[in-house]
């Protein structure tokens, strides 16, 4: 298990390096588009081939994965730091924030984060950049994520208050926040840890089905999900076009398989 | 041992059901969606029109191949005083699904019940060339006149999309056309059964059509109707993808038709509208026709024909498309792709070129945006291109993809868009259907809408000739007053015309006396001769 944590960390510290070196390459471009070899098959100079207007298939794949490998763990964390502020505050204070933060948690997990994400969208200024809005829909992916692992670390937050130590820490004279930020938390980090690698994959898949629907990062910036609709062209479908499906892939997978033991067990 | 084997008997049969599921004389084919109605004088919908255009007769019909007009229930017919009157010679010894007889009465109950105003019908508008309502008079039986309050253009074409209904039969669903309407699954299927009383016989005196049923199968995904079509549940796809086209040609090419330009263009326009919310530079940008040249010319439209639509399009002219064969302008040329002279214009109209950027006269380095439909491959992969074009001078384009509703919200109501990238699909050849395009006061003057007076001295001459060859009688005369019409908007530009996609279908090799048109309803137009043959799908 712990080889397969190793091997997984290696694998996605790969991934990045290889997208970040690929990106700072001289002469290297993922919008130039080379319309005599539109739709080419993987060759030397093209070594996935073209997507249909040309555009250097692995170029674009490398920098999709650069950024979101960056961008979803940033919103994971973005979320999991709020979960931890939402959950830590009305499992530890109880009482009237625990049921209006309760209330919050229902109602947010109670959207339909689909029809949000396309009503903000639809808001957003025409003349954003692609990457402005792939970092707020990122950035909402982040604010609507926050909701399930707050429900968690509330309960592991309550549970906590009520355990020995804690009563301890009061009796010595240790109360409010003080109390909360040096012994709540601290305790609560395996959860948080766990709350964290969850998301990631998550915030990776929902861009990704964003993507596939046509509204993720606008023309050229390439994403993972705008890659992925490549598939929904039975015409396109050889084996190269799945390069992009695999790398969604293996990157969830690595992100799952990076949960150390004790953090799998909670 | 006789029950064993009648059961092994009907075991092997049940098996083998599956590849023998197609019944000759049984035409199977996909309708996006239900039918929104089945009245025929209602009709709005794509798929309505589809049951309307198989179940309707109508008195005169245009055939879509040569696009002339020829009788059907209607003899005969006559265009009097200046395009008011029509008078039509009917056939005798027709009769209604049910056997009811079609006398001119029919067409008298039809007439009246189209131009209620109770019933909106979009089909009446076109007759609406005034606020009276017609006069129908029955001279006799088979002898029917309608006159009009004012003149109608293309009076007798119009009639192609009125179908004649019984005045006095019981069954709602008695029709004059080739099939009826006998069963109906919402979200599953219409099926419709050959009319045993329609009137049309082929050369030998067999009486049509040929098919004994249609089955209009409710399928929105474009892509499980290819799948059902390779697996042969599916006889014709009426409107094909430039990809699934390919994809057919490479399996079955005898099966694939490509049948020329079709009416449907793709088209880009900017917003030009005085309130809307842009910077006023951009609006100056906007209404300048030098700028929307300069656009025009720097899009490559051959790369956009040839890489998007794998050659099945044709870098359009204008307006209309060289499918509507009488009225499109043949002297207009499509845009020319040359950068320099685009750098020229822009040059002449005060931007400047600078280290790879335009910059406008007060120094704003022009960057706008396109907003176009999310989920349209095509038209996202359109706009790409084009952005790489637009880059060739400096511009820089940004593409937004909105959910339709959003879409149309900013382009109807809000106006809070720059430049929008859609197609349009021109359903009736005559130009007096797009009154409400070209009209400067008309609510889909998409660039500029509900003018109360005309903005621009050409939106003014357009105006004016609209109306001139709307209450012109002389096709001729009409036609020299639309040619103008198109050579204005390819100078002006309010509409960057940029491709003629291809009517493309394809149909199953059980299917005989096909006629591939590019006009609507493309494949089966001539459904009463279609035919299909005793051949087994199972075969395939």
């Amino acid at each position: 298990m712990k080889l397969l944590r190793r091997l997984s960390i290696t694998l996605l510290c790969l991934m990045f390096a290889i997208a970040l070196a690929a990106d700072l390459a001289p002469g290297a471009s993922y919008s130039r588009q080379f319309r005599e070899f539109a739709n080419a098959p993987p060759s030397a100079r093209f070594p996935l081939g073209t997507d249909d207007l040309g555009r250097d298939r692995l170029m674009r794949l490398l920098h999709a994965t650069g950024i979101s490998l960056l961008l979803a763990p940033s919103a994971a964390l973005a979320s999991t730091l709020f979960a931890a502020l939402a959950g830590g505050l009305a499992g530890y204070f109880g009482g009237w924030c625990d049921r209006l933060l309760v209330r919050i948690v229902d109602l947010m997990l109670s959207l339909p984060w689909l029809f949000l994400l396309l009503a903000v969208r639809a808001l957003l200024p025409l003349n954003a950049s692609p990457l402005t809005s792939l970092v707020v829909t990122y950035g909402l992916l982040a604010a609507l994520g926050w909701a399930s692992p707050a429900r968690v670390v509330r309960a592991g937050a309550r549970q906590l208050r009520e355990s020995e130590f804690i009563f301890q820490a009061r009796a010595c004279g240790s109360g409010g926040i003080r109390l909360l930020w040096r012994q709540i938390v601290p305790n609560l980090r395996p959860v948080l840890l766990a709350q964290f690698l969850t998301s990631i994959p998550i915030f990776i898949l929902a861009e990704a089905n964003l993507g596939m629907l046509g509204l993720s990062a606008g023309e050229p910036y390439p994403t993972w999900g705008n890659l992925l609709q490549e598939l929904q062209n039975p015409s396109s479908l050889r084996l190269e076009v799945f390069a992009t499906l695999t790398a969604v892939a293996l990157s969830v997978c690595c992100f799952k398989l990076i949960f150390p033991m004790e953090v799998s067990r909670i | 041992m006789t029950r064993r084997y009648a059961f092994r008997l009907w075991f092997a049969l049940a098996l083998i059901t599956p590849a023998f599921s197609q019944v000759a004389d049984e035409l199977r084919f996909c309708l996006r969606s239900d039918p929104k109605t089945f009245d025929p004088l209602a009709v709005e919908d794509d798929s309505s029109e589809a049951v309307r255009y198989l179940t309707a007769g109508v008195l005169l019909r245009v055939n879509r191949v040569t696009q002339q007009l020829s009788p059907e229930l209607a003899l005969s017919w006559k265009v009097d005083r200046q395009g008011r009157q029509i008078t039509f010679q009917l056939r005798r010894n027709v009769a209604f699904s049910d056997g009811t007889p079609f006398t001119a009465d029919d067409v008298a109950f039809t007439m009246n019940r189209l131009m209620d105003p109770k019933l909106h019908s979009v089909t009446a508008d076109a007759f609406r060339s005034s606020d009276l309502p017609p006069r129908v008079s029955v001279e006799s039986p088979d002898k029917v006149s309608i006159l009009f309050a004012a003149p109608v253009s293309s009076l007798e074409r119009l009639f192609d999309q009125v179908p004649v209904l019984s005045g006095q039969s019981r069954q709602k669903t008695a029709v004059l056309g080739p099939f009826y309407v006998a069963d109906y699954k919402p979200g599953v299927e219409v099926l419709l059964q050959r009319n045993p009383n329609y009137w049309k016989t082929d050369a030998r005196g067999i009486r049509l059509p040929y098919l004994k049923s249609v089955h209009l199968i409710i399928q929105q995904s474009r892509e499980i109707e290819l799948v059902r079509f390779r697996r042969g549940e599916v006889d014709l796809v009426n409107s094909l993808d430039p990809d699934a086209f390919e994809q057919l040609t490479l399996q079955a090419p005898t099966s694939v038709y490509d049948a020329g330009p079709s009416l449907e263009s793709e088209m880009m326009w900017f917003n030009q509208v005085a309130s809307a919310p842009l910077p006023s530079y951009k609006k100056a940008w906007f209404i300048s026709r030098e700028f929307r040249r300069a656009i025009s010319e720097s899009v490559n439209r051959a790369d956009l024909c040839r890489v998007i639509y794998k050659g099945h399009a044709r870098p359009a002219e204008g307006p209309v498309s060289p499918a509507n064969r009488f009225w499109f302008n043949s002297a207009l040329k499509p845009h020319p792709h040359d950068t320099a002279s685009a750098i020229h214009r822009l040059d002449r109209d005060g931007f400047r070129l600078w280290d790879g950027t335009l910059y406008d006269r007060g120094g704003h380095p022009v960057e706008f945006s396109v907003v176009t439909n999310a989920g349209n491959r095509p038209r996202e992969r359109m706009a790409a291109m084009i952005q790489q074009d637009l880059a060739t001078v400096g511009i820089k384009l940004n593409v937004v993809t909105l959910d339709f509703p959003s879409l149309i919200e900013r382009i109807t109501r809000s106006f809070n868009y720059e430049a929008c990238l859609l197609g349009l699909t021109n359903l009736d050849l005559d130009p007096s259907a797009q009154m409400n395009v070209w009209l400067s006061s008309a609510g889909n003057h998409q660039w500029n809408p509900n003018q109360k007076e005309p903005a621009t001295a050409w939106e003014a001459e357009i105006d004016r000739l609209m109306r001139a060859q709307a209450a012109e009688p002389r096709d001729a005369a009409r036609k020299r007053l639309f040619d103008r019409v198109q050579q204005i908007v390819s100078e002006e530009a309010p509409f960057i015309y940029l491709v003629n996609k291809n009517s493309l279908m394809a149909f199953s090799r059980q299917i005989r006396n096909t006629a591939p048109a590019a006009v609507q309803p493309q494949a089966y137009w001539n459904i009463e001769v279609l035919q299909k043959t005793t051949q087994l799908a199972g075969s395939k």
